[in-house]
């Protein structure tokens, strides 16, 4: 039975209907300090409610988009993608990013290599490069399970790899963020920085997918 | 940074061990890697060390910040993917100690 309401209304009723509650019944002790803090800045006029908008604007803003860049750009220029390897930071700011506190470590995956990247201990991500983190890559669930038995986990996320592939875990625990150099796709000859830069999704960069192949 | 930093110990290749200790505070080396011998992958800088940091304080001395990489066979005893499959970590120096080579033999 379709859980649906398609019964017509006419009749008074019993049953409570479910109900995604608008807020939280309780503030968590850091919500309530975000708030606390937000609140307390505004008020002595350090910073402005606006200024504080528009900076979640421009998180909430961040996407996948500025790490495909770099990929794309590796796929087509070899030195590129060298001083990628040798400096993740100066690599990104070339194409126009800001790196912020973090420096920047790139993993190349090839035919032989899969990498793939995990923070253990919290939820370290390259939020510049990649945007706001997926849900599940801050479960506790991938956390403490894609370190375990990672192949396990990839094939989950529907990517079976054979064991004549290495697999590499990196886990993010310290300073550096990493961006994984997923394998270019076949079939990309000729294609233009802007082509290749729309296969290379955020999953692909985070290691638990291959590139999207030109045929979608 | 004019932070005073403690020097790098180790080099690429080196083997090390990483301290079984369990302090309480703001440790950024996972439980389940502490015990274990890894090779140093590369030096990645030196870093305020984020156990003092935690506490307001400068995080001096800078802690030089490797990637180890352990095999994982050797971190889960029962990992049932390739024999070459690895972990890397990012690890402070103060966490690192020269691997004992007697453990190094009885591992090969």
């Amino acid at each position: 039975m379709s859980e649906l309401h398609d019964h017509p209304h006419e009749h008074p009723h019993e049953h409570p209907h479910p109900t995604l509650p608008d807020h939280q019944e309780h503030l968590s002790y850091w919500q309530a300090m975000e708030v606390a803090v937000r609140e307390l800045l505004i008020e002595k006029g350090i910073v402005t409610a606006d200024e504080v908008r528009r900076q979640v604007e421009d998180m909430d803003g961040r996407n996948a988009g500025m790490g495909a860049k770099m990929v794309a750009r590796a796929w087509l220029d070899p030195a590129y993608k060298q001083r990628m390897f040798d400096d993740g930071n100066a690599a990104a700011e070339e194409v126009g990013l800001d790196h912020g506190a973090y420096k920047l470590v790139v993993v190349e995956n090839t035919p032989s290599v899969h990498n793939v990247i995990v923070c253990t201990l919290c939820s370290c991500y390259p939020r510049w490069l990649l945007g706001l983190p997926p849900d599940w890559y801050k479960s506790r669930n991938y956390r403490s399970r894609v370190v375990r038995e990672p192949r396990a986990v990839l094939r989950e996320f529907g990517l079976d790899l054979p064991d004549s592939v290495t697999v590499r875990v990196h886990d993010s625990t310290a300073d550096m963020r990493y961006l994984v150099l997923p394998l270019r796709p076949a079939g990309t000859e000729g294609w233009s920085e802007a082509q290749l830069a729309a296969l290379a999704t955020r999953d692909s960069m985070i290691g638990v997918a291959v590139a999207d192949s030109p045929q979608g | 940074m004019s932070l005073p930093a403690v020097p790098a110990r180790f080099k690429t290749g080196d083997r090390v061990q990483v301290r079984r200790a369990f302090p309480p505070g703001h440790v950024r080396t996972p439980w389940y890697i502490r015990g274990l011998a890894g090779t140093i992958q590369r030096l990645c800088g030196t870093y305020p060390n984020p156990e003092e940091l935690a506490y307001a304080r400068s995080g001096a001395p800078a802690q030089p910040l490797y990637r180890v990489r352990f095999l994982q066979r050797e971190v889960w005893p029962d990992y049932s993917g390739s024999p070459l499959d690895t972990v890397d970590i990012e690890i402070y120096q103060h966490w690192l100690d020269p691997a004992q080579e007697a453990d190094h033999e009885r591992a090969a």
